[in-house]
């Protein structure tokens, strides 16, 4: 080699157009290089799925029977031990509704902290935009959300739910509260890829949260009864969004919630909608903007 | 970080100045590259309750937590073309290197300047052993970033090439011998063309039959990409492949040129 330069390195390097390797994408590319790797993310997702339950002896048949378990522990305790049962008319489908639909956010925002730090080899191995972690996250928790709804249907119509076309839906209940997921579980994976300890403080903030959402108890009920006196106590827990999501479920699913008890307690389901939209909108573009912006970070920590 | 930067920047001194060939077209610049891992270990310190609330009172990091400088200021120019061989004992930092090149792990001072995306050679850690070795194939395909027109017209090539057993394809990878899952994976990196390809230590894989063929296929590599980067134990391997040879010593460059030349004084300082 010959030829000595005084020329800095960096600016050799600009001038013969190198980029640098590290850098982070704007955000529009950004947007482009997610959903050029969604079939990835897709395939990603399934691959964890079929490989989450195979060193069981049952097999995929936990996919059924955790959500069926679930469900039976929360009516021994709830419903049968403390009888809650008695302000809903029809309990267990409301129960199960509930303790579904919930589990699917809990579920993804668990799954969404871990999503970094559980895959940091991966990370420094191959080269794609890190938010495909925390979308193959949810759409492990969606395929597991829809073996749970072929479960909860066979139920509702074994517990002598009419079918109606108000169940429909329940498609875009679902699909509203997937984007708000994925955009919660981004907020949680760059949280949890930088201060692992969320992952520890989770399980009881979720478990308030699960509380706070009326999955077990009829939150319209109790606002009816005790919390008079506070109504922006309970405008804070109609607008909250793990309520929402579970109530507007109910509402297209369960035929008596949807016509008898919601009308009893003039708990409107009109701002449901409302709140569904909004949450999903603001929880993805605020969670993929706020996960972009450390995207060069990842997989130091 | 920052403060760790500042005590050990003067660190270039140790290191043959960068010389700026004109004539060439370069590929990859790394220019002064300071890389800190950040590792969260067991063990230093008493690890009970207390101690954790008395560190988190008086504002002192976990001990456990350790900054590893892996890389410290390191700087090369690579032209269109080369192969280069880095060497150097374990730990010394050749991985991390090669790792901050793809841009897989970012920069904590200085930089690195690359024509094209470089790709590292390893796509072990997107495979899952529960899984079969056809549904394998996929997933790295797609995890290379390959569209699922192109993985489908790589399948049977990558099938091929891997030669496993009958019907060991539709197996569970866990069932998979140590040297049949090693050419499964290098088949599966191997199928995509790189613009700068970064080889981790892959040639070491399999009985001498497949050695030979997967020399073959890195030369085949080496044709279509801008340059590539080969990292291996294997002296032999290094000198047959590569046209200049950089060392590595506790993550700074102790020289960089003819790979003869280069070889010869490693092997002396090292005693093999």
């Amino acid at each position: 080699m010959n030829g000595q330069s005084t020329e800095s390195l960096a600016a050799f390097a600009a001038r013969h157009g190198l980029k640098q390797s590290a850098a982070r994408p704007p955000l529009r590319m950004y947007v482009q290089q997610v959903w050029q790797r969604r079939t990835f993310i897709w395939n990603f997702a399934s691959a964890k799925t079929t490989s989450m339950y195979t060193s069981s002896r049952l097999g995929q048949l936990w996919q059924v029977l955790t959500p069926l378990l679930n469900v039976a522990v929360y009516f021994l305790i709830f419903g049968l031990l403390l009888n809650q049962s008695r302000d809903v008319t029809d309990y267990i489908p409301f129960l199960m509704t509930g303790v579904f639909v919930f589990t699917f956010t809990q579920r993804s925002v668990t799954a969404g902290a871990k999503s970094i730090n559980g895959n940091l080899s991966l990370i420094r191995a191959l080269h794609f935009p890190r938010a495909s972690l925390p979308f193959a996250h949810v759409i492990v928790e969606l395929q597991q959300l829809l073996i749970s709804m072929v479960v909860l249907f066979t139920l509702l119509f074994a517990f002598g739910e009419p079918p109606s076309f108000f169940m429909l839906l329940i498609v875009p209940t679902l699909m509203l509260q997937m984007c708000f997921n994925m955009g919660l579980s981004l907020v949680l994976a760059r949280i949890g890829a930088f201060t692992p300890d969320v992952q520890q403080l989770l399980p009881f903030v979720l478990r308030t949260w699960l509380y706070a959402s009326g999955v077990i108890f009829a939150i319209p009920a109790i606002a009816q009864e005790r919390l008079k006196d506070h109504p922006w106590l309970v405008e804070l827990l109609k607008a909250n969004p793990g309520s929402v999501y579970v109530e507007l479920a109910r509402t297209s699913l369960i035929e008596s919630y949807r016509t008898k008890d919601l009308p009893k307690w003039g708990w409107a389901d009109t701002h449901l909608w409302w709140y569904a939209v909004a949450w999903a909108v603001i929880a993805l573009v605020g969670g993929f903007w706020y996960f972009h912006r450390a995207e060069e970070r990842y997989g130091r920590g | 970080m920052a403060k760790a930067l500042k005590e050990k920047t003067p660190v270039s001194e140790s290191q043959p100045a960068v010389s700026i060939d004109p004539a060439r077209e370069p590929i990859v610049v790394v220019d002064d590259l300071h890389i800190i891992y950040r590792v969260y270990g067991s063990g230093g310190g008493r690890g009970n309750a207390a101690t954790a609330l008395m560190r988190v009172v008086k504002r002192e990091n976990r001990p456990q937590m350790k900054e590893i400088h892996a890389v410290r200021g390191v700087s090369f120019i690579a032209y269109r073309g080369d192969a280069i061989g880095v060497v150097g004992t374990n730990g010394s930092g050749k991985s991390t290197l090669l790792k901050a090149i793809a841009g897989l792990l970012p920069p904590a001072g200085g930089g690195v300047y690359t024509d094209g995306q470089p790709s590292l050679l390893g796509v072990n850690a997107a495979l899952m052993r529960d899984l079969t070795g056809s549904r394998n194939i996929v997933l790295g395909c797609l995890a290379m970033g390959l569209t699922p027109e192109e993985t489908k017209k790589k399948y049977d090539e990558i099938v091929k090439f891997a030669d496993l057993k009958p019907g060991f394809i539709d197996y569970p990878m866990s069932t998979y011998s140590s040297g049949m899952g090693a050419r499964l994976r290098f088949a599966i990196a191997a199928a995509r063309t790189h613009d700068v390809m970064l080889i981790d230590e892959a040639l070491a894989t399999g009985d001498a039959k497949f050695k030979r063929r997967s020399k073959a296929k890195i030369d085949e590599l080496r044709e279509d990409a801008g340059a590539v980067f080969l990292v291996a134990h294997n002296l032999d391997v290094i000198e047959e492949t590569c046209n200049r040879v950089i060392w590595l010593d506790e993550g700074r460059i102790k020289m960089d040129g003819d790979p003869k030349e280069v070889l010869k004084a490693y092997t002396d300082a090292t005693g093999k």
